[in-house]
């Protein structure tokens, strides 16, 4: 694979940029929260001009080639180099953890939850965007791990100490599930590394030579990766530790959870595990997709039987990436497409409901639907922004969420070559059915909590319900980039697909896709 | 026996060896040092014995330049004795490695010292000693001098396990530790014997020429029985039941310097014995280790969980971290894995070293304000000390292994080896350790949710006080545990040492 090499200082700025702010936050007193804050945004704001910068560099023409490509010795005794590239798939998520990140930094301005302490929650926060960042960019297999493991110990603290109630068992969960699957996935990392003759990590490479590993010991080797990934994305039967997790984060934890941390499993499906090992991604697809199909109705009735909105919310995350996973499972472009578009749209909206859920949380100090109602009367702004989400969540056409949904369903009438079809379109038939679940729990949900009146218990005036008002100006500058992305790119979903498109093909050439 | 032994120096003419001072200098620097802090300790008055601990710390600098200009000369494969000591750059970078770890140890016992009223001089003294056993079994290459250097190396640390001699538990302690550490000896004296017996030599290059013909089962019980000896010495189990009294109830300092040096002396001469005496009976000894190895880390790894005291907790971590440490050698005798095994144990002991070390010079510091041992005692660390609850959150991550903090790599480089190996009993082992270091999390996971989600116990906020000593033996392990995990290359070639394994290879 032809790598370009210009401008490959962009990436490493735009991952390690970061750091940098943290090495000065360290250096800021503790009290001194005002500064803490400003350096903080300051920096991801710098790290999203970055970003930017790097979607103007980025060369359209060439998506399907890696770009940026930085290659520098790093452990050379063991064959790993510290080799980085962007191409049209990772592209969208590495910029949209920067987003991501800045959008949360600034909603933390006025929304620092309990126990407070800003310097140790934007520090993590920080060390959270290197890891994100770095794990889309890292086109070695060593080096992704230890990116996708650096993201670990950040989460676990902003859950055990920031989180709910019952934070300290959902943090150890959440860490304890993802470790058990990146371990195995190291080890099938190194088992790749040696079957393939122990001469590089390099992600090209193994591509190249991936194919040639016997046929069963590359489907062992995809179990490990299978259950790395499939722990991160979640997908059934490894979801349980996701509603805790969702349910007692604060609300910046689940934003970049569902917005960014889910996809590092899907992207390792898409990056790793398929291209390089094309005859076992053929023999897994049908359970994957089974598995994603599961996902998908499980997740809609577990929605149904919520009685906590975050939970709710949470639960839906299972049922949309068992979406993505479905077109990943078709192993065609169609379906990669699919599933990297749903990747976006379901980052921006889920990471929007849960703003919004954060919203309702800090105003209500209950998450309960039963004893929420007539928001839109209430909050009306706070009403509507929801209402929204909710449709672009159900997948309504126009908006982002439709063009993540309906092509992944679609996609998996006619799957790659050698794959049973008459299974694949049962499981279309089945997701079909899950899209009309999502309709019906996500209007119930809405009628619950926006329609009708306010209850009594907060509707009363002068006895410590002063602090329902609607949208603030730090949540309106939070909110709006991601209200605007989910239209933008419903209405022009094209937008994106130009830049996915050539690099999901040359991804799936092992596939005559 | 004796009177044939005795004719045979007899008949042949004594020649005096050459002696090449300058692979030499490392141990005679050290020798020196005890001596000169000996005599300083008899000498001064009583309000003038901090003096020792200076001397002590610049004995050990002092013996750390020659291992690095041996490193630097040309000539970095001098053999001595007739091959009987050799120093190589195997066992430059583990003399460099005990020297440093030495270092920290004197650190971190300074004002623990001072502060307990314990005998000072005799402390520096008897560590001193101990790490110049450890400096000589990076060298030794005959059943002689390893045994020697075992002894030198353990009989200072019986001693100073009992330090505390008001006190039951240490005394307790340092009597497990001696008896067990006397019946390992002996198990493994009795081997030897058997080994001079069959190679009629003690030099272990000829031992492992003999056992490269055939394979008996006097053969095969002299081999398990010193390796036996030596899972003592690594508290592998089901060797181990010394180990968690015995760090529970010797100083603070000492249980550090046991459960990092000790400990990687063991490994330093199990590997040597293993490598060059018995490159040829890897039949013999992989399923043995195999089966330490998973025992050790399984068993070590579920004790771990159950604790409530944060030193015992180390001692079964530090049980289960050996039982990674001999992971790659149950598979080293399989083609071309001894090299990379090799590596895996000599940069696994050094991560292990610089991370555990931290722990316990931080364990030192919270223990002087809480006055408790309790895990629960940490409780809210991280809202009265919070640079001390950083630190404890990279040295724990590190031994859990999550990158980018040292221990990953130790980790990385071992299911490396294991899986280099391609075979079933590699994949195996390696599979359990995976699951393994999950469930480790557990315990380590444990002590994160004390310091940063618990209350303060008491509610006594009040700042620790962090000493000079403690502060710079902290930055040093902090630095090396950061450092190394982002950079692993630095440390990674040392561990790529050709004259050992070749064995191996060749």
């Amino acid at each position: 694979m032809e790598l370009l090499r210009d401008n490959n200082w962009v990436l490493t700025v735009g991952t390690f940029l970061p750091m940098v702010g943290v090495l000065i936050m360290l250096f800021i007193p503790k009290a001194d929260e005002v500064a803490q804050k400003a350096v903080a945004l300051t920096t991801a704001v710098a790290t999203l001009a970055v970003g930017v910068w790097t979607l103007v560099l980025f060369d359209y023409g060439q998506a399907e080639k890696l770009q940026f490509v930085a290659d520098v010795e790093w452990i050379s005794i063991i064959k790993s180099s510290y080799l980085i590239g962007l191409d049209g798939i990772s592209l969208p998520m590495y910029f949209l953890s920067m987003v991501v990140t800045v959008l949360v930094m600034i909603y933390s301005w006025d929304h620092i939850p309990s126990p407070g302490n800003p310097k140790a929650f934007l520090i993590l926060m920080l060390i959270l965007q290197t890891g994100m960042a770095g794990t889309f960019i890292a086109q070695d297999l060593v080096l992704f791990f230890v990116f996708f493991e650096v993201v670990l110990l950040p989460m676990y603290f902003m859950i055990g100490v920031w989180g709910g109630e019952q934070r300290q068992y959902a943090s150890l969960k959440f860490f304890l599930y993802t470790m058990f699957g990146s371990a195995l996935m190291l080890v099938a990392f190194l088992a790749l590394f040696f079957k393939t003759g122990a001469e590089s990590f390099a992600i090209p490479y193994l591509v190249e030579n991936g194919a040639s590993i016997a046929r069963n010991t590359q489907i062992w080797i995809f179990a490990g990766m299978f259950i790395g990934f499939a722990v991160k994305v979640p997908m059934f039967p490894f979801h349980t530790w996701l509603p805790d997790a969702h349910t007692q984060a604060p609300t910046q934890g689940s934003v970049i959870l569902a917005a960014i941390l889910l996809k590092l499993g899907t992207y390792g499906f898409i990056r790793i595990a398929i291209p390089v090992l094309p005859e076992a991604a053929k023999e897994w697809a049908p359970w994957i997709g089974l598995l994603a199909v599961i996902g998908i109705i499980y997740g809609a009735l577990g929605c149904l039987a919520q009685t906590d909105m975050k939970r709710l919310i949470a639960f839906s995350s299972v049922a949309h990436m068992g979406f993505v996973m479905l077109g990943i499972s078709t192993l065609t472009p169609f379906g990669f497409n699919a599933a990297l578009f749903g990747m976006v749209a379901h980052g921006l909206i889920t990471g929007m409901l849960f703003f919004v859920a954060g919203s309702v949380k800090e105003r209500y100090h209950t998450l309960e639907i039963k004893r929420l109602s007539g928001m839109l009367k209430q909050v009306p702004r706070l009403g509507w922004i929801m209402g929204f989400c909710a449709m672009a969540s159900l997948g309504l056409p126009g908006l982002a969420g439709f063009w993540g949904e309906f092509p992944a369903i679609l996609s998996a009438y006619s799957p790659a070559e050698g794959l049973p079809e008459e299974t694949f379109r049962t499981f279309m038939v089945i997701a079909a059915i899950g899209t009309v679940f999502a309709a019906g729990y996500l209007l119930w949900l809405y009628q619950r909590t926006a329609f009708g009146e306010p209850s009594a218990e907060f509707s009363g005036h002068g006895d410590g319900h002063d602090d329902i008002h609607d949208v603030t100006k730090f949540e309106w500058i939070a909110w709006t980039p991601l209200l605007i992305s989910i239209v933008v790119f419903g209405v022009y979903p094209q937008l994106m697909f130009d830049v996915l498109d050539p690099a999901v093909k040359a991804t799936l050439a092992a596939f005559g896709g | 026996m004796l009177s044939s032994l005795l004719s045979v120096v007899a008949a042949s003419d004594w020649v005096s060896p050459t002696i090449d001072y300058h692979a030499l200098a490392p141990e005679i620097v050290l020798a020196a040092g005890i001596v000169i802090v000996l005599l300083v300790d008899l000498f001064t008055s009583e309000t003038n014995k901090w003096l020792v601990a200076p001397l002590a710390s610049f004995s050990l600098l002092g013996a750390f330049i020659p291992v690095v200009t041996i490193a630097l000369s040309d000539n970095t494969m001098r053999e001595l004795f007739d091959g009987r000591y050799v120093v190589d750059e195997f066992s430059l970078v583990i003399k460099g490695l005990f020297i440093l770890a030495g270092y920290v140890v004197v650190l971190i016992s300074t004002d623990y010292l001072r502060e307990g009223d314990y005998y000072q001089g005799e402390y520096w003294f008897l560590v001193l000693t101990s790490i110049l056993g450890m400096v000589m079994m990076a060298s030794s290459r005959d059943l002689v001098s390893i045994f020697v250097a075992l002894e030198f190396l353990s009989i200072p640390a019986y001693m100073l396990a009992a330090w505390r001699k008001r006190d039951l538990k240490s005394n307790e302690a340092g009597v497990k530790y001696y008896l067990l550490g006397v019946f390992a000896s002996a198990i493994m004296l009795y081997g030897m014997s058997l080994l001079y017996g069959i190679a009629n030599s003690t030099l272990l290059t000829d031992i492992g020429e003999t056992l490269s013909s055939e394979m008996t089962s006097i053969r095969a019980l002299a081999i398990l029985f010193v390796i036996i000896g030596f899972a003592f010495k690594v508290s592998a189990v089901p060797f181990h039941t010394w180990a968690p009294d015995t760090y529970e109830g010797a100083p603070t300092p000492v249980t550090a310097f046991l459960s990092v040096a000790s400990k990687a002396a063991g490994f330093v001469a199990l590997v040597t014995v293993i490598y060059v005496a018995f490159p040829y009976a890897s039949d013999v000894w992989q399923p043995v280790i195999w089966i330490l190895s998973v025992l050790t880390m399984t068993v070590g790894n579920v004790l771990a969980l159950r604790q409530t005291n944060f030193v015992r907790m180390l001692a079964y971590s530090s049980i289960s971290q050996g039982g990674f440490i001999l992971m790659p050698l149950a598979v080293a005798g399989e083609g071309t894995t001894g090299q990379s095994a090799l590596r895996a144990v000599v940069v696994y002991l050094m991560l292990y070293a610089a991370t555990n070390l931290g722990v316990f010079a931080i364990v030192i510091a919270v223990a002087r304000k809480t006055r408790s041992g309790a895990i629960a005692s940490y409780g809210g660390l991280f809202s009265y000390a919070p640079g001390l609850a950083a630190l404890m959150t990279i040295f724990m991550a590190s031994l859990a292994g999550i990158p980018p903090l040292g221990g990953w790599f130790g980790k990385f480089a071992a299911f490396q080896a294991v899986l280099s190996a391609e075979t079933n009993w590699g994949y195996a082992i390696a599979v359990i350790g995976a699951v393994n270091s999950v469930v480790a999390f557990g315990y380590y996971g444990n002590v994160l949710r004390e310091i940063w989600m618990r209350p303060v116990p008491d509610g006594d906020t009040a700042p620790v006080v962090i000493q000079p000593a403690i502060a710079v033996a902290l930055g040093i392990t902090g630095v090396a545990t950061l450092v190394l995990g982002t950079l692993p290359g630095i440390v990674s070639h040392f561990g790529d040492l050709a004259s050992l394994s070749s064995a191996f290879s060749g």
